[in-house]
């Protein structure tokens, strides 16, 4: 049937429409400002608190990992022509806290493009950390031309399928989900039966007041379905831990933060390291968001935001540090 | 060995030559046009536009990603499928057949787009 047709790929350059890959390094600071963020989790009697990177109060005490999410690496554009360069400032900023977090997580899209070079630039600087770390690619991440081989290759050893596997630390069983691939036309993100089916296998037995985190790079609730964010078999996956007390979904993709408490599961999702996207029903398409020089100062204030938990109601308050 | 090169040269030619009289016959094309028809469907903030273009069979279809962010077009059917396209990059499809085509962003999977390939 198809037999005279002829897929080809083409590259063409456009010189005059791409920023050029010099940047000044007023502009590189500029971007720093806002992007170089990380969270910080503390575990306080089994609830995750979360903190942002470069608070005073950041990881005080107990036991704390580090979320990075959306790295971007590779990602030369107006909306951050370096985003190598503020991965580097918010590792550098995970260096000068006083309590060094057991371990980091990254939510995925460590690269733009995955290539092997942004996946070499991306260990090089996130090494730079001295810490343990665990990886889920985003869907920036499985773009190679061997349909993911180059993530895997690098973080997918002992994972299962397209990268998930789960593991436990001071009490807490973590468990790193995979909701990139195989996505359906006109669909979210996706974890499949396969996935599920060993999800309900690794909870299967553990105590219901085993603290449980689950991280992924697509959110695990819908925020805007019409730009696919969410993923479609999510409450399969949230029904084989509705037993567990503490249940708490750390996410990326929609590089903003975003939190809500459902029951007894808290979802919230990172900033990026690379460039903001637009907050649903802002904006055309969730494509980058160019900021104006003059107002990364005043998008600053607005979203370094720390959200804490009490201990007693697992309610939320949120306060902004803009001073 | 020059001599040889050259033979292959022309029995490939002339295995070229009548593969397409044969595929020109069974098709029942126009008589040979000079170039095939082409058509393009651009990206841009996450849209495919336009999202259904009717096509004559044996259009070449070019998709080109006016993004700062990498797509991936993908036949839901499994008949074609683009590598990731970086900014400006493009991807081409010749649709030789006749029928209705969908399909969507591998990435951004809420982007979708129909080629009709309408029977001549």
């Amino acid at each position: 049937m198809m037999d005279n047709t002829m897929p080809t790929t083409t590259a063409s350059d456009h010189p005059t429409s791409r920023p050029s890959h010099r940047v000044g390094r007023r502009h590189a600071l500029e971007c720093m400002i806002w992007a170089g963020t990380g969270v910080v989790w503390t575990m306080s009697g089994g609830v995750p608190v979360s903190t942002l990177l470069g608070t005073a109060k950041a990881a005080d005490a107990g036991f704390s990992f580090l979320q990075l999410s959306d790295s971007h690496v590779g990602f030369d554009k107006a909306a951050n022509p370096n985003a190598l360069a503020t991965l580097e400032e918010a590792v550098g900023k995970v260096g000068a806290m006083k309590a060094k977090p057991a371990f980091m997580i990254h939510t995925g899209d460590i690269t733009h493009l995955s290539k092997d070079v942004e996946f070499d630039n991306a260990a090089q600087v996130i090494g730079k950390l001295k810490l343990d770390g665990h990886y889920v690619p985003g869907e920036h991440d499985m773009i190679d031309e061997n349909n993911g081989k180059a993530y895997l290759d690098r973080y997918g050893k002992g994972s299962n399928g397209a990268g998930w596997y789960s593991f436990d630390d001071h009490g807490v069983h973590f468990i790193g989900l995979v909701n990139v691939v195989n996505l359906r036309a006109g669909g979210m993100g996706n974890l499949g039966a396969e996935q599920l089916a060993w999800l309900a296998d690794d909870v299967k037995g553990k105590s219901a007041s085993t603290p449980i985190v689950v991280f992924a790079h697509i959110p695990l609730w819908t925020i805007a379905p019409e730009w696919g964010w969410g993923t479609e078999d999510s409450a399969q996956a949230l029904a084989l831990l509705s037993r567990f007390g503490s249940v708490t979904v750390l996410n990326g993709h929609i590089h903003q933060i975003m939190q809500k408490v459902e029951g007894n599961v808290t979802f919230h999702t990172a900033r990026s390291t690379s460039f903001p996207q637009p907050a649903p029903g802002t904006a055309p398409s969730p494509g980058p968001k160019v900021v104006p020089a003059g107002e990364l100062r005043g998008l600053l204030g607005i979203t370094n935001v720390v959200y804490k938990p009490t201990a007693t109601a697992l309610a939320i308050t949120d306060t902004t540090l803009a001073g | 060995m020059k001599k040889f090169t050259r033979h292959t040269r022309r029995d490939g030619l002339l295995l070229l030559v009548t593969a397409l009289v044969v595929t020109l016959s069974l098709t029942r094309a126009p008589a040979l046009a000079d170039d095939p028809p082409t058509a393009t469907v651009t990206i841009d903030n996450f849209v495919f536009k336009p999202a259904t273009l009717t096509i004559k069979p044996g259009t070449k279809v070019t998709f080109v990603n006016h993004d700062d962010i990498p797509h991936l077009v993908v036949d839901t059917t499994g008949k074609f499928r683009s590598k990731a396209l970086d900014t400006d990059q493009s991807f081409e499809f010749t649709f030789a057949t006749a029928g209705d085509y969908d399909y969507y962003c591998g990435l951004h999977p809420h982007m979708k787009g129909k080629i009709v390939v309408a029977p001549q």
